[in-house]
């Protein structure tokens, strides 16, 4: 009964979107007020619609209702609650079903928090979100119900994958999706400004705060993607250049240029065209990725259980919501030409260049995932697109996008002198080449690593520039002056902070890891980056859905005779329902290292083991790097400035500030 | 021509790619197998009961060689097809139980059924190594002179098996006549 009513609740949902979708966007061109009424209402109740559905699946779900077959391929009654709940993501269909809550979510964020917008452009701004979900539930209902029954119902469920057994991928995906789907909202405004055919710099003002929350989710679920396949697959690596990981890395690089480009047309109102298509190829690009992931043109480890049928229905339905926008761009954009003047040296030209940079590289990351699809229908060779590639051009694009974000942050609008640059910078300079050639040679378990130094100074380089823009902006370091700086840019310096310990996380991992696989005996020490792991052998123990073996390592400092040791305790699981093997590392988690060792296969018998144990350094500031750029698009996101604009711009003291806004979506 | 309507043109570009990648299956990698000999290979039975196998017995016939374990989810969705396959009799099917525990892989057989006219009990993975073997369920069709002619990596489907195992078991067959 209860699926049922899930179900209904869905095609309600539908009929609701189509109702948001069509009334309010005829209403604003026909000036009919009560039909552009209809667009705040009609989220709210597709949003509450949306939620029943989830409810339902979720109910069945928690109650293991096999009689659904969506439950009976992902769920089993020894699953833990946890992941019961996180099963209701952790296929297509039910994946699809949070999609569309989340986008629910953020059509009811913009109909709550935009009363200072005026009404025809939000009541178009909710359309164009609507005619998204439409595509959304019809997709799910033609091809995808999550509803579906299997009649008769199995006694007992297949069980839910054992790699998405785990509380990093449990919220991975509503961190993902929050951040995909988030960039509709910027996609909508573009649009909606698209359709007015009045581009000014209100739209750009209005959704800067949208899309920096947006922006936040997505390194946060990118982050999180990227830790869990770290300690889940077990080979220690952080980022495999996968199709599917890089349909998530498409929008993210697209839509931190869109966030450079949103403050240049905010502020100065320049690279208006620009901005808008940046706009819609953020969107577009998380669109793709779904296509790319759940359409089985390329092939991947992470994908999902492929249909051509879905497939083609992505791709139809990409091709008119992509397609349709890039149009109405082509139509409306020429309008737009902009005749802002800047000189070279000023902050604009420092977008410029920022853009020019995650364009780049943007554009190389599709080419490569892409190219294998694209040989294979020209020619019908196969091959994939690997590591040495996408390496090579993220360290020869990156390295100078490096030099240029503490340049760009100190640069003033309009125009700017190198007399002033060059009083700031040689310090900064200095400090940054200093602690890259010294730092190697600290490193005493190591050759000197010219890589791990340029890294250093790199990232250096991007840390202290960030503060003297800082410095800059605020007008010196008193106190004064930085109580009544801007958030946004403390949130610039913090993100680009991050940048800076990003930069160092990946530069000394990819230079000093030590990995070592090894046949290791019971009782038998080896000694690695100045530690000694003591084996104790592998144990059976029980968990609650999978069997194991255990095996026990004992770590300690081998110089200077430390006292303290640390277990470690790697296993190999058997999950009982699926039976794939399943290696979990045990890591000792470290801010200057990450000792990890996971167990490999028995040899001779149980006393003898196959075992990689490695040494990583410095890998946690991988993702504390990429949480200090997330917390930096928070913080930039609760801007007052975009508040009193706002206000003065509708003209209503009463107006809900949009950094409010912000704060909702993100809690 | 309008600069503004070139990143239309780029898209039309990337869809007619996509497009044509719904057609082409990347999964089926184009095994070095295809049209050389089968490797020959002598397995003992499923314990307890069955007798053990060796490819050299099928010589002059057209068979199929499906790899299985109990522990694989996909191979229950292919094992009706191989089911009403055998019962057709149209072509023998030898399992290569791939990985597996003995007694699972027959509690498994006995309750979704058995196709299988010999059941190879590979329990190292040692000839699955020798044909390539790199996920669950693989199917092989070799033809009488013991050639590989067609292989599936996956769960075999309705229409794999209509529109291109049964044309070729039936044209293999009519070389023989």
């Amino acid at each position: 009964m209860i699926p049922e009513l899930g179900h209904f609740a869905l095609i309600l949902a539908l009929l609701m979107a189509l109702l948001q979708a069509i009334l309010p966007l005829y209403g604003s061109f026909a000036n009919i007020p009560a039909w552009v009424a209809v667009a705040r209402p009609a989220a709210y109740g597709q949003l509450l619609l949306v939620a029943l559905a989830f409810a339902g699946l979720l109910y069945a779900f928690i109650h293991g209702d096999f009689s659904v077959a969506y439950v009976a391929n992902h769920s089993n009654s020894h699953l833990p609650l946890l992941y019961r709940i996180s099963g209701v993501w952790g296929g297509h269909e039910g994946s699809l079903l949070l999609w569309s809550l989340i986008l629910a979510l953020w059509s009811g964020a913009v109909a709550a928090f935009t009363r200072h917008i005026p009404d025809r452009i939000a009541a178009r701004i909710l359309s164009v979100m609507a005619m998204i979900s439409v595509g959304f539930f019809l997709f799910m209902l033609l091809t995808s119900n999550p509803f579906a029954r299997l009649i008769p119902a199995p006694a007992e469920g297949r069980d839910l994958n054992p790699l998405l057994q785990d509380i990093g991928l449990a919220i991975h995906p509503p961190m993902l999706y929050a951040g995909y789907v988030g960039f509709s909202v910027a996609f909508a405004f573009a649009v909606a400004a698209l359709l007015g055919g009045r581009l000014d710099a209100a739209w750009a003002r209005w959704a800067r705060p949208w899309t920096n929350i947006a922006w936040m989710f997505l390194t946060i679920g990118i982050a999180l993607g990227s830790w869990w396949a770290y300690y889940e697959l077990g080979w220690g690596g952080w980022w495999f250049w996968d199709p599917v990981e890089n349909a998530s890395f498409m929008p993210w690089l697209a839509g931190t240029a869109l966030l450079h480009s949103l403050a240049a047309t905010a502020s100065r109102g320049a690279f208006k065209a620009w901005t808008v298509l940046l706009a819609v190829c953020a969107f577009s690009l998380s669109l793709l990725g779904t296509f790319l992931v759940r359409s089985g043109v390329l092939t991947s480890v992470h994908a999902f259980a492929t249909d051509p049928a879905r497939g083609l229905f992505i791709l139809i339905f990409l091709g008119i919501v992509v397609g349709g926008s890039l149009a109405l761009y082509a139509w409306r954009a020429p309008a737009l030409a902009a005749h802002i003047r800047f000189a070279p040296l000023s902050r604009e030209t420092a977008l410029l260049i920022n853009n020019v940079f995650f364009g780049a590289l943007c554009f190389a990351v599709l080419t490569g995932t892409l190219y294998p699809l694209i040989l294979d229908a020209l020619s019908g060779a196969k091959i994939s697109v690997g590591e040495p590639y996408f390496n090579f051009l993220f360290a020869v694009i990156g390295a100078p996008l490096a030099l240029c974000i503490g340049v760009g942050a100190l640069l003033r609008w309009k125009r700017d002198h190198i007399a002033r640059l060059r009083r700031q910078l040689p310090a900064a300079a200095l400090v940054s080449v200093g602690a890259g050639l010294l730092w190697p040679l600290a490193m005493t378990h190591h050759p000197y690593s010219l890589n791990a130094g340029l890294g250093l100074a790199l990232g250096c380089w991007v840390m202290v520039s960030a503060l003297l823009g800082l410095r800059e902006r605020s007008g010196g370091w008193r106190w004064r002056n930085l109580a009544h700086t801007p958030r946004s840019v403390y949130g610039m310096t913090l993100a680009h902070f991050g940048v800076g310990v990003f930069i160092i996380g990946v530069t000394f991992t990819n230079a000093y890891s030590v990995e070592k696989d090894l046949r290791m005996a019971r009782g038998e020490t080896v000694h690695l980056a100045g530690y000694g792991f003591r084996f104790n052998g592998v144990s059976d123990h029980r968990g609650v859905n999978y069997d194991a073996a255990r095996g026990e390592l004992v770590v300690s400092k081998s110089a200077g005779g430390g006292r303290r040791t640390i277990a470690l305790y790697p296993e190999k699981r058997t999950y009982l329902v699926q039976k794939n093997p399943m290696t979990e590392a045990a890591i000792d988690a470290g801010l200057t290292r990450d000792l990890y060792v996971a167990l490999g296969e028995a040899l001779d018998g149980d006393q003898v083991w196959s075992v990689r144990i490695y040494y990583k350094p410095f890998i946690r500031w991988i993702w504390l790097g990429a949480l200090l750029m997330a917390g930096g698009g928070l913080v930039a996101a609760t801007d007052k400035r975009y508040r009193r604009r706002a206000r003065s711009a509708a003209g209503e003291a009463t107006a809900v500030p949009p950094q409010t806004a912000g704060q909702a979506a993100a809690g | 021509m309008n600069r503004f309507a070139i990143p239309l043109l780029a898209f039309v570009v990337v869809v007619a790619f996509l497009g044509v990648g719904l057609t082409l299956k990347p999964r089926e990698l184009p095994s070095p197998l295809l049209g050389k000999p089968a490797p020959a290979f002598e397995l003992p039975g499923l314990p307890p009961a069955r007798e053990a196998f060796s490819s050299a017995q099928m010589r002059g016939d057209v068979w199929l060689l499906n790899v299985w374990a109990s522990w694989c989810a996909a191979c229950r969705t292919e094992h009706p097809l191989l089911n009403r396959l055998a019962r057709a009799g149209t072509l023998r099917i030898v399992g290569l139980n791939y990985k597996d525990d003995a007694a699972d892989a027959d509690a498994w057989l006995q309750r979704f059924g058995n196709p299988y006219t010999h059941i190879a009990f590979d329990r190292h993975g040692r000839v699955g190594i020798e044909y390539g073997v790199y996920g669950v369920p693989e199917t092989y069709l070799i033809d009488r002179h013991g050639i590989i002619r067609f292989k599936h990596i996956g769960p075999l489907t309705p229409d794999i098996m209509q529109h291109r195992l049964l044309p070729l078991v039936e044209t293999l067959n009519g070389d023989s006549a």
